[in-house]
């Protein structure tokens, strides 16, 4: 059935779409517990990166208290901290600014 | 963060536990009758304590995934959609460290399993021990430090072994 009457249709409101839009980062911080052998192989064996990089990521959690460790979506971020939990790490997201 | 290093502190660290074997792949342990008895003992213990994954020492277990802390919807959904999920991977690599306490080599991916069961436990028993980086140098005081600290070795043994180390 046409209708030519208009119809109300409510208007996503904008800062909903930017908010799911907006890329989000991944970050490890650091704690008492874990090794820092365990972080470096984590880091490894989730992300591929290299013992180098792996390395380096490690080092900016033990001496700076955190480190970003990946970025996407919130989709993959979810994924990423979720494995990261698997594995016993401090992991959380927000958005990347 | 912890350092595994606690071989060059005591004479009684000073053997390999974990090593891969180049023919097959798996990888051998050379662990003690007692060493297998502790894991045996300890494995349930804390299967036990995931039936209440609210308890506070478990905290480190399930860490919020938000940042911010302020975001109290987005954390509830995430421990709500997967809390379970945490709670399953968690149970099964303690069985399996449980029912392998007495194995003679593992595969890969068995000793992968070991890795993420010994740093939960270490977790749960450093939160209960209130352990600082600072803990390090000095010398165990309790047997859940003792214990705590044969974990740390042990699991040093197992990354070293899986990285190719040894």
């Amino acid at each position: 059935m046409a209708s030519t009457a208009p119809t109300e249709i409510k208007a996503p409101e904008v800062g909903e779409i930017s908010d799911l839009d907006r890329p989000w980062k991944v970050l490890v911080w650091n704690d008492p517990i874990n090794l820092m052998s365990y972080v470096t192989f984590v880091f490894q064996k989730l992300f591929g990166y290299s013992l180098e990089k792996a390395e380096k990521l490690m080092l900016d959690v033990h001496l700076r208290g955190k480190a970003v460790v990946s970025h996407g979506p919130r989709e993959k971020a979810e994924l990423d901290v979720f494995r990261l939990h698997e594995y016993g790490l401090w992991a959380t997201m927000e958005h990347d600014t | 963060m912890g350092d595994h290093g606690a071989r060059h502190l005591s004479p009684l660290f000073s053997r390999r536990l974990i090593r891969r074997d180049r023919l097959t792949g798996d990888f051998q342990l050379s662990l003690s009758d007692d060493d297998r008895a502790v894991l045996r003992h300890l494995a349930p213990q804390f299967t036990e304590l995931l039936d209440d994954p609210g308890h506070p020492v478990l905290m480190r277990l399930f860490p919020p995934a938000y940042s911010d802390l302020a975001h109290v919807e987005k954390q509830e959904e995430y421990r709500r959609l997967m809390q379970e999920d945490l709670v399953a991977r968690h149970r099964e690599e303690l069985d399996l460290l449980t029912s392998t306490a007495d194995a003679k080599t593992l595969t890969e991916e068995q000793l992968q399993a070991w890795t993420r069961a010994l740093n939960g436990i270490r977790l749960v028993l450093g939160t209960y021990l209130d352990v600082t980086e600072e803990d390090e140098g000095r010398s165990p005081q309790t047997p859940e430090e003792s214990v705590y600290r044969w974990l740390t070795y042990l699991l040093g043994e197992a990354i070293e072994a899986l990285s190719g180390q040894t």
